[in-house]
């Protein structure tokens, strides 16, 4: 069968079968699909190190620099960069690779550009099974940049074990971090840019909010205190960012699971300082997380939302094309007709989807 | 889902002068296609690697510097060292005409010179595809 | 402003005109909608004394804003005779291939009666790298003159009396190991370092944004600058130390405004580093001079030159409390606009050009290069250089352009395009400084996305036709290929290759290693880089040698894509 042939081919390290895989990913080739489900028998091995930030951050060189720091370790390092698509064209242009084109040529790293394809969340849908199956390809470690404009780009906390949060001094903003929403998906927290004034203001800041957190989590501290401690040190906060950093301590103070501190740490991704420890640090995340079972549980609900995500997506698609599409608006006209209620309807139609097996 | 067409943008040679590399890259974009823009001082080598693992369907290059016979011929070598013989391969810049069919002959499927519209490119790649 | 003048705020004639000319184009329509400059700003259908601007107030605000020749805010000019005095230095830019083939093409440029030379670098010596490096290849003596060593160097200004002939350098990533060669050239012609004159290019934000030969990160390419001011104030008192350049910011594809705008606040940026350096403004500020283009749209053109004057004035007196009136005043070389050339109907670009040179002269440029008509295809042939020369020479003698100062002042239109190209690019040095300075918004991007923008309307509005270019998009011939293109022989990559080889074989290679490790403590403290490069230069010690000891230290410059 030719899945099982690519299979074998994207195992045994093949460049170009695996850049074709990814590419039926992106396009949801159906045989693509039949070639994932041969590789998903094999076990997970690599790490999966998401890297996320506002844009401006530089989260590309400080991947090019980790690609550099894992090599040199004898790693093999595959990386899934994403750019934003044009909402009007569908176009787009993926810029990531530029800054890590020196690696373009080692046969121990793989370099994938995505467009996120009106993706929202930071990463493009196919991101998912693109680092299983860069996974399966035997990359120890499988970096996934996100878009990085800006948005709160979160979904890659459902993709990597580990998050590193990238922020950076003199962006204008100073609670960047707090606003962007995005502190609690952070496992591991760099200020890039380190030479910067302000640098350790914002690892200060960033320290304080999470310390802030891990209290509020401990119960010995009540918000209203959290939010003027934190008042007092980012002083001073507008409403809007008093209700943010509210949102956000209170967001990480929910999560159930009492991990450690995350590290904050520093790095000049320019010239490289920094870079060794970020490595450092993000390895030691994953043996913890290992060690809590908190990886294990990470992976399930990356499952569960994966799982959800594609149902429903495939549901939608079936609801629009096809067999399918033709009933949903026959039942459509005869719901506004007043011929049958929706409920009937809707259930009709789920029985159709199903059986069909059109979803 | 929609297949979309994927273009490696790419200046080989050492000379600075993009201009006309991000026009056409934005062109593309603006078209529908994914550009993957690699910038500056790439050699051969690097444009052909890049071009595997993003599996591009199109190298779009551009010289000025007159290295093109000897640098766009490199990357059409090397592609097809590596077994690769479904990427379009388009060369732009300050090209003289007398060079043009030692290049085709080398696999540079067009040569764009100084004026040419996008859309000529565009229309180009449209029509010349080497994979479905 | 001053409000002793009487402003003319109304004109009883223009109301009832302006009826008369609605009533009659509504029947017979213009050729357009809309008017636009050749950078697309509006053109109005008339101008008159109510769009002189603080000039229309009378005697006080014509002194205040547009002045005399040679006085602040030196809007006329910087010298009070301007060309009846002397004609503009007129410098073809030109190098190919190896030292001995450009030194005869100087030699032929100074018989014709050019009076500067301007040296062309083949690509790997501006990147810093010896012609046997690995990027090279292809490349060696392509867009200029390849030099390794002080070797080629010497050969290069062979018979060329150093003290006589003004040299300018388009080199700025390795500009110090360049200065420091033509400084040991000199040297052993018997010149003093202080009888030398000429230029640097040695603007290295340009290259960040728009002409792509960097090499170093921009905080040790900026302390190389500042060290080549100091040396320079000091050793070179008659060299112009940098020569800050809008021109490839055009070419790149901005507008007149943006050109001014971008070049000017880069040379905000040199200023700072240099007086944070530690250095008087006074000292250096003489010595900096600018670099602009020439495009078609001649009293755009005009009024840009004028406007950058006027702003950079401003800029020294008020920002920088400059007091040398040398400091104010804003020096600058014209190149005429290579992107304006077209490779079809190429002898059309004789026309071009010599509507850009006239626009340059008409603009008061102190010196120029005129294009030669076959560049849009290859380097330009002997003829073809030399009817670029002639056409400087027939503006200067024959058109009557240099016999007054600033012929355009006073044209309601220009010095209401003056006005303009200086209010927008104020605003473009408020914003710059408001991103943190020149240096922070190239990091993020900020010029070489507004430059991209422009570049890429341009391109569309010539596809859709709204901008005719003769020759491309409207009145196209079929044509056979071009004739008689200058080649580079193939070869030389090979020659000076073997050339570097033999060179390292005969000089004192352990000289050479102890510079070398002189330059790289120099590099990690905080010391003058020149001296130690003049001395590893001395030894022979090769343009890639000392840039990749510099590499080591500082790393290399990265670029982000933006679009």
């Amino acid at each position: 069968m030719e899945a099982d042939s690519r299979a074998a081919r994207v195992v045994a390290g093949e460049v170009r079968a695996l850049a074709r895989l990814i590419t039926g990913l992106e396009n949801g080739e159906s045989q693509a699909n039949l070639v994932m489900r041969i590789l998903a028998a094999r076990p997970r091995r690599a790490q999966v190190i998401g890297i996320t930030g506002p844009p401006g951050s530089g989260k590309s060189t400080l991947t090019d620099k980790m690609i550099a720091a894992l090599r040199k370790r004898g790693a093999r390092v595959g990386i899934l960069a994403v750019d934003p698509s044009s909402p009007f064209t569908g176009g787009a242009i993926l810029g990531d690779r530029l800054r890590m084109q020196d690696h373009a040529t080692d046969p121990g790293v793989f370099i994938r550009s995505l467009a996120s394809r009106g993706h929202l969340g930071g990463i493009s849908r196919a991101t998912h099974s693109a680092a299983r199956a860069l996974d399966a390809a035997g990359y120890d470690f499988v970096i996934i940049e996100t878009v990085g404009v800006g948005q709160s780009e979160v979904d890659v906390v459902r993709v990597a074990d580990t998050v590193v949060l990238v922020a950076v001094p003199g962006l204008g903003d100073d609670i960047q971090v707090i606003k962007a929403g995005i502190m609690e998906i952070g496992d591991v927290f760099v200020v890039n840019k380190a030479d910067r004034d302000g640098a350790d203001r914002v690892v200060r800041e960033i320290r304080s909010m999470l310390e802030t957190a891990a209290a509020l989590r401990r119960g010995s501290l009540p918000v209203r205190a959290a939010v003027d401690t934190l008042g007092g040190r980012i002083a001073p906060l507008s409403a809007d960012q008093e209700h943010a950093a509210w949102a956000a301590a209170r967001a990480v103070a929910a999560e159930a699971d009492a991990r450690l501190m995350p590290p904050v740490l520093k790095t000049n991704a320019g010239t490289g300082e920094g870079v060794e420890a970020l490595v450092e640090a993000v390895a030691a995340h994953r043996r913890a997380a290992q060690a809590s079972g908190s990886l294990e549980a990470r992976r399930l609900e990356g499952a569960r939302t994966e799982l959800r995500s594609l149902v429903e997506e495939r549901l939608d698609a079936a609801l629009n094309e096809g067999e399918g599409g033709q009933r949903a608006i026959a039942l459509a006209k005869a719901v506004a007709a007043g011929e049958v209620d929706a409920w009937t309807a809707s259930t009709e139609l789920i029985g159709l989807l199903i059986q069909g097996g059109k979803a | 889902m929609e297949k979309k067409i994927r273009v490696l943008v790419a200046k080989p040679g050492l000379d600075g002068h993009d201009r006309g590399a991000k026009v056409i890259a934005r062109a593309l974009r603006d078209d529908g296609m994914e550009v993957i823009y690699t910038g500056l001082r790439q050699t051969p080598e690097q444009i052909v690697d890049a071009a595997i693992q993003e599996d591009a369907d199109v190298i779009a290059m551009s010289i000025l510097s007159g290295a093109h016979n000897h640098l766009f011929p490199r990357v059409t070598e090397l592609l097809a060292d590596k077994g690769v013989d479904d990427v379009l391969v388009l060369g732009g810049g300050v090209i003289p005409e007398d060079d043009i069919p030692f290049l085709k002959g080398k696999g540079i499927a067009a040569v764009f010179g100084p004026g040419t519209p996008t859309k000529a490119t565009i229309e180009f790649i449209r029509a010349n595809l080497k994979r479905s | 402003m001053s409000d002793t003048g009487k402003r003319p705020d109304s004109l009883p004639g223009l109301g009832p005109w302006n009826a008369c000319v609605d009533k009659s184009t509504a029947r017979f329509p213009e050729r357009r909608k809309d008017f636009v400059t050749g950078s697309g700003a509006p053109v109005a259908r008339l101008y008159t004394p109510l769009d002189l601007g603080p000039a229309a107030f009378g005697g006080a605000g014509y002194e205040e804003s547009i002045g005399y020749p040679g006085e602040y805010p030196y809007t006329r000019g910087v010298q009070n005779t301007m060309f009846r005095g002397r004609f503009w230095t007129m410098r073809q830019y030109a190098g190919f291939s190896t030292a001995e083939e450009s030194n005869k093409r100087y030699k032929f440029l100074l018989e014709q009666g050019t009076t500067g030379l301007s040296v062309a670098f083949d690509l790997p010596t501006q990147i810093g790298y010896d012609s046997d490096h690995p990027l090279s290849q292809g490349e060696v003596g392509k867009v200029g003159v390849a030099i390794d060593s002080l070797a080629d160097m010497e050969i290069l200004f062979d018979g060329i009396p150093m003290d006589k002939v003004s040299t300018s350098m388009t080199i700025n990533a390795p500009a110090a190991v360049l200065l420091a060669m033509y400084v040991a050239v000199a040297e052993k012609q018997g010149v003093g370092a202080d009888k030398l004159n000429g230029t640097i290019q040695n603007d290295i934000l340009k290259e960040y944004v728009a002409r792509g030969t960097y090499i170093f990160p921009p905080e040790p390419s900026m302390r190389l600058i500042t060290d080549i001011f100091a040396y320079c104030a000091k050793d070179v008192p008659n060299w112009n130390t940098i020569s800050i350049s809008g021109y490839h910011i055009r070419e790149a594809g901005s507008t007149a405004s943006q050109e001014v705008a971008f070049t000017l606040a880069d040379g905000v940026a040199y200023v700072e580093a240099a007086i944070k350096a530690g250095l008087d403004v006074d000292d250096f500020g003489p010595r900096l001079s600018f670099f602009f283009n020439a495009h078609n749209d001649l009293f755009e053109e005009v009024a840009k030159y004028r406007a950058a004057r006027r702003v950079w004035a401003k800029i020294m007196k008020e920002r920088f409390g400059a007091k040398n009136p040398k400091s104010l005043m804003l020096r600058f070389h014209t190149q005429t606009g290579g992107s304006t050339l077209t490779a079809q109907q190429p002898d059309n670009n004789v026309v071009r050009v010599a509507i850009q040179a006239l626009a340059a002269v008409l603009g008061g440029t102190q010196s120029l290069h005129t294009n030669s008509r076959d560049e849009a295809l290859a380097l330009p042939t002997e003829e073809s250089v030399r009817i670029a020369l002639r056409t400087q020479q027939i503006i200067a003698n024959e058109s009557g352009a240099a016999e007054t100062v600033d012929p355009l002042a006073g044209s309601y239109y220009v010095e209401s395009l003056t006005n303009r190209i200086e209010d927008e690019a104020w605003t473009y040095l408020k914003r710059i400084d408001g991103l943190g300075g020149a240096v922070r918004a190239i990091e993020q991007g900020y010029v070489q996305q507004e430059i991209q923008d422009s570049a890429y309307a341009y391109q569309m509005a010539i596809e859709s036709g709204d901008r005719v270019v003769v020759g491309l998009n409207k009145f196209q011939v079929k044509e056979g290929p071009p004739k008689g293109l200058l080649r580079v022989d193939p070869a030389v990559g090979e020659r000076q290759v073997a050339k570097l080889h033999a060179l390292k074989e005969r000089r004192d290679n352990a000289a050479v290693k102890a510079s070398l490790v002189a330059l790289d403590l120099a590099a990690k403290g905080d010391a003058n880089l020149m001296p130690p490069i003049i001395e590893a230069v001395r030894h022979y010690a090769t343009l890639g040698e000392i840039c990749d000891v510099l590499r080591g230290v500082f790393g290399e410059y990265r670029p982000s894509a933006m679009f």
